[in-house]
């Protein structure tokens, strides 16, 4: 088949004059993992708040947990990041729209899609908490009551650090569909890797090895990522649990 | 914002529906029959004892797994042209449309993510079955169609389903190579009308719609076959 493979295009200078294209991956590699950081924040700190607040017992504040799992569940990603970035600023009050839609384009799609991306994991985060803190035994927060503890502290000092513990395993795999899905982030003009590697391939013409660049690297963020878990998992595992390194 | 625009949405509604979402729904079912087809035979392949076979299937599990879906569009895209005149021997790429691209693409992809579901429902079938299967005579391919995954199948019906809605909420990613499925087309006509408040929200209303429906149909279903199991 006539594809013309030139490795050396990596090395050749990006139309901003400044980068060669292997600059540009480098700078999408950044740009992945800024989005995927600031979004894995915001993701473990709402996620947190209401996979609590969805085990509380209170049938009103359950019911607002629930709904907004499946509000997020329930509605593709890419939809979302369109109503983030083209929605939200119209219905917004006006000086505040006017305010994302003048900041520095750079700036205002990586924050967008870093709220998007947080608030979309946030969900799927809520629910492993959730599931974590219900599959402890009942005699754990019965004890804690027991000793006296209020509310807030049996879940911060008996029930939380338990779960936080066990739910390591799916936590990785959640960090890392975050990092896949910030692909998506491409959509509204992030240059994260794979918008650097479709840029590169409309400017060069060399598909292939645009695409193995990117291929290439996000393979490398996932075994980071994986090695980076498994080391926390073996420090925090639980003592007395199945699969807890000897 | 200048009032919400509810007129459009009956006027478009037409085109989006028959056009965008019956592309949305064609290319989920069509690619879920081929992905759990190829995704069984993934499973079935990892298994193998034969360490060369599993280690193929597995490796290919893991590259797709791996990496995210826009790129593994953008991926075959641009090789199955490639392939296609390979293999007919043209001598330049040949043009594949856009939708058998995109049902190549989700075929192959979610094939390892229906690969991992259908190893589990095999792994969770006691083994004794495989034994007895063998012991009254029957091959291999027997002891799996008549034996093993019929059960293994209605263990994981859930969570195929589930990945199903999956597959249903992913294929609007299909816009990066701007195919009109339903978001598609919905942002065809915000782009052209400049309405792209009412058509986002409207696409967004329409996925949560189905996709909370078919959740909750799934979730009704586990219940019951739960309680019949019991």
């Amino acid at each position: 088949m006539n594809y013309n493979w030139n490795w050396m295009v990596f090395w050749e200078m990006a139309p901003d004059g400044v980068h060669t294209y292997m600059g540009t991956l480098i700078q999408g590699l950044y740009w992945t993992v800024g989005v995927s950081i600031v979004a894995w924040c915001i993701a473990l700190l709402v996620g947190g708040i209401v996979g609590v607040f969805g085990t509380t017992g209170n049938a009103w504040v359950e019911r607002f947990c629930a709904g907004y799992v499946e509000l997020f569940r329930n509605v593709p990603l890419l939809v979302q990041m369109f109503l983030w970035y083209f929605v939200f600023p119209e219905v917004v009050p006006a000086r505040l729209g006017e305010f994302i839609k003048t900041a520095d384009p750079a700036w205002s799609t990586f924050w967008t899609a870093a709220v998007c991306l947080g608030l979309f994991t946030s969900s799927r985060i809520a629910v492993q908490i959730q599931a974590g803190i219900r599959a402890l035994p009942a005699g754990q927060p019965m004890a804690a009551t027991a000793l006296g503890l209020t509310r807030p502290q049996v879940y911060r000092y008996v029930l939380l650090p338990l779960t936080v513990r066990m739910i390591l395993p799916p936590m990785a795999s959640e960090a890392l569909n975050l990092i896949k899905n910030s692909s998506v982030a491409f959509t509204i003009g992030l240059l994260e890797i794979t918008g650097a590697a479709r840029s590169m391939q409309e400017f060069t013409f060399q598909i292939f090895e645009s695409f193995a660049a990117a291929t290439v690297l996000y393979v490398a963020i996932n075994i980071v990522v994986v090695l980076l878990m498994r080391y926390l998992e073996k420090r925090l595992s639980v003592p007395g649990f199945i699969g807890q390194p000897r | 914002m200048h009032g919400f625009d509810f007129e459009i949405i009956i006027r478009t509604a037409p085109y989006l529906f028959t056009v965008g979402l019956m592309f949305t729904l064609k290319l989920t079912v069509l690619s879920t029959i081929g992905a759990i087809i190829l995704g069984t035979l993934l499973a079935i392949m990892r298994l193998s004892s034969n360490r060369a076979v599993s280690a193929v299937a597995g490796g290919y599990v893991n590259l797709m797994r791996a990496l995210p879906l826009i790129l593994i569009i953008f991926w075959f895209y641009f090789l199955v042209p490639y392939i296609v005149g390979w293999l007919t021997q043209a001598g330049r790429p040949i043009a594949v449309g856009g939708f058998t691209s995109a049902l190549i693409t989700f075929t192959l992809f979610e094939a390892a993510y229906f690969c991992e579901i259908v190893r589990a429902g095999i792994q969770s079938v006691p083994r004794g079955q495989l034994d007895a299967g063998y012991a009254i005579g029957l091959s291999f391919r027997q002891v799996m169609s008549y034996v093993v995954l019929p059960q293994a199948f209605r263990k994981m019906t859930p969570l195929l389903l589930t990945q199903v809605i999956v597959i249903f909420q992913d294929t609007s990613l299909v816009y990066v190579l701007s195919l009109t499925d339903f978001l598609g087309a919905a942002n065809n006509v915000a782009q052209r009308d400049g309405r792209l408040v009412e058509m986002f929200v409207f696409a967004a209303v329409v996925y949560f719609l189905i996709s909370y429906a078919a959740s909750r149909s799934v979730k009704m279903l586990e219940r019951r076959s739960n309680a019949a199991g019991a």
